[in-house]
């Protein structure tokens, strides 16, 4: 599922210097760089999407976000982005701190689990929520550290990051009032831009 | 050729040498009064002349890369499995050049060339060669070809670091600069290799100080133990492991030494030393060995490698393997980040693979679909510029 340009691309300066965690086909990147001439590299570790991400011509590194980011100088990015991987990886907190130390900002998008369907498939099921946008069974899921809008916005707190804005919206990526109204029961994908 | 040879294949070729009779002025200060290339062209150079794609050599390379010599022909050219029509480097839409370089023994201008101002062959007086000269005389071959811009410039291993040379030395000269498993220089323990292939050579009682041709002999113990000490290194252990295991060729443990006990790998890498001993000079070897020790891409630039890449114009593509412990990913990641560091466009893969160094040329299903699928983009930028 390809994440929308149009959700981060208004927190991005133009011509900056962008780096993409996980950046799957490379389309987020290619776009930013068609739209707002951004000078970016995505970070990548599934062969398939990195051969894609060539072939979208733009700058993909083979880098597992598991073994850190130490190659990267302090504030080297003006953004760095992370759009639904953050589920993903080993240790969640410490691949913030990463983004934020080598970021001016950082923005990052995941799926919120304390969405009512989420909610609702395990408390009448009693099972792990398989849908569209998390498709995987529990036993091969990539995903291995699912999250809410208040367990992300409390892990900012205990760190002191700073919240600039957020955002929350629906399957089809729209912001809704339901979704600003209660983010943490009626947003799909939640979307934060953070900074030390 | 093998009749099998598919359509895959660019088919037989023909080398060309051409003599370029100007001074040619190397790094270390001296001057060979003219010299000869040797060099193999495969696809057709468009009408703007800009799909030309220069292949480097490795170490104990040569201008033969791709297709085949002959109809006898074993073997194709040593990148073949990376050059043809089809192949990530398409010969149906690049124009390819590959050449010997000056120091080698294969018909460019080396130690067993004739020294003009002797009459007599250079032996060990063919003088000290660094990476830049290569990269000079290959800018030479360009002017020669008509060849104003490559495409891309492609190398792997000692060939990569003709290809990071080429950017910082003619940033304007190369839109794509391909780098495979190599570095930005070597470590202590690779020029440590090179120099027990060196002493092996120079110990050999044939080699007579370099000037064996006029003894009318050849080092060729020590050259063919050379190679086994370099062979070893290109290969990883799980390779060598099951590949050869502890095999026995010949005598049995039961009778021990007695018998004369031959392990398979003591077997091969006799094969594989005695037949580079009777194709390859030694002091090619040695002069080769010396300019890759010598190689050291920041050196100039304060030690800096984001300095370097500074100049660089062009983008870049880097491949490493995993179990290449000669170039080890680790030395390519250091060139990656430097390069994003001055803020280059790079891209970066590493391929799993068991083969260690030589896997470079080996096939290998993920290795040849990202450098096609980066080949693509190369090509892809040549029809933008028109």
């Amino acid at each position: 599922m390809r994440f929308p340009t149009k959700l981060v691309q208004p927190w991005i300066e133009p011509g900056s210097r962008v780096l993409d965690l996980g950046c799957g086909d490379g389309t987020l990147l290619r776009q930013l760089s068609e739209n707002i001439d951004i000078h970016g590299y995505g970070l990548e570790i599934d062969p398939y999407n990195i051969t894609a991400s060539i072939k979208q011509g733009i700058n993909i590194i083979e880098q597992d976000l598991d073994k850190g980011l130490s190659n990267f100088a302090d504030n080297s990015f003006d953004t760095v982005i992370m759009t639904q991987t953050l589920q993903a990886v080993r240790y969640p907190h410490l691949v913030i701190n990463e983004m934020l130390r080598v970021g001016k900002q950082c923005i990052v998008a995941f799926p919120n689990f304390g969405h009512w369907r989420c909610r609702w498939y395990l408390n009448t099921r009693g099972k792990m929520p398989i849908s569209k946008f998390m498709p995987y069974t529990w036993y091969d899921t990539p995903n291995i550290h699912f999250c809410t809008v208040k367990d992300f916005e409390e892990l900012c707190g205990e760190n002191n990051i700073e919240l600039l804005n957020r955002r929350y919206v629906d399957h089809y990526n729209k912001s809704g009032s339901a979704s600003r109204l209660w983010p943490n029961m009626f947003g799909v994908t939640a979307i934060y831009r953070i900074t030390k | 050729m093998p009749t099998d040879a598919n359509e895959q294949s660019v088919g037989l070729v023909t080398p060309i040498t051409h003599h370029f009779e100007h001074d040619f002025e190397l790094a270390c200060g001296k001057i060979l009064a003219g010299y000869d290339l040797v060099y193999e062209t495969y696809g057709e150079l468009n009408s703007e002349r800009s799909n030309a794609i220069l292949i480097c050599h490795a170490l104990s390379g040569n201008h033969h890369a791709a297709g085949f010599h002959s109809f006898d022909d074993k073997r194709p050219g040593w990148f073949d499995h990376y050059i043809g029509p089809g192949k990530p480097i398409d010969t149906n839409r690049f124009f390819v050049v590959a050449l010997n370089n000056i120091g080698g023994c294969s018909g460019s201008t080396g130690p067993q060339s004739i020294n003009p101002a002797t009459g007599k062959r250079w032996g060990a007086d063919f003088p000290g060669l660094r990476v830049r000269d290569w990269v000079k005389s290959q800018a030479e071959l360009s002017d020669l070809l008509g060849i104003d811009v490559w495409a891309a410039i492609v190398g792997g291993s000692l060939g990569g670091m003709q290809a990071l040379r080429w950017s910082l030395e003619y940033p304007e000269r190369l839109k794509h600069c391909v780098v495979i498993a190599s570095a930005m220089k070597l470590s202590a323990q690779n020029i440590a290799f090179n120099e027990v292939a060196r002493k092996a050579i120079m110990s050999d009682p044939a080699f007579h100080d370099g000037n064996y041709l006029e003894h009318d002999t050849l080092p060729r113990d020590g050259l063919a133990l050379a190679r086994m000490v370099g062979h070893i290194t290109y290969l990883s252990d799980e390779v060598l492991g099951s590949k050869f295991g502890r095999e026995l060729r010949s005598g049995s443990f039961k009778m021990g030494q007695d018998e004369g006990v031959e392990f398979q790998i003591q077997s091969y890498l006799n094969y594989q030393g005695e037949s580079f001993s009777g194709a390859f000079d030694a002091n090619s070897y040695i002069r080769m060995t010396q300019a890759l020790d010598f190689f050291d891409l920041a050196r100039e630039y304060d030690n800096d490698p984001v300095a370097a890449f500074e100049n660089a114009q062009c983008d870049f593509f880097a491949v490493s393997f995993t179990t290449d412990w000669r170039f080890s990913p680790e030395r390519s990641q250091e060139m990656v980040q430097a390069l994003m560091a001055a803020q280059k466009k790079i891209s970066y893969v590493e391929i799993e693979s068991k083969l260690g160094h030589d896997a470079f040329l080996l096939p290998n299903a993920r290795y040849q679909e990202v450098f096609a699928a980066y080949m693509n983009r190369v090509h892809k930028s040549i029809k933008r510029k028109r």
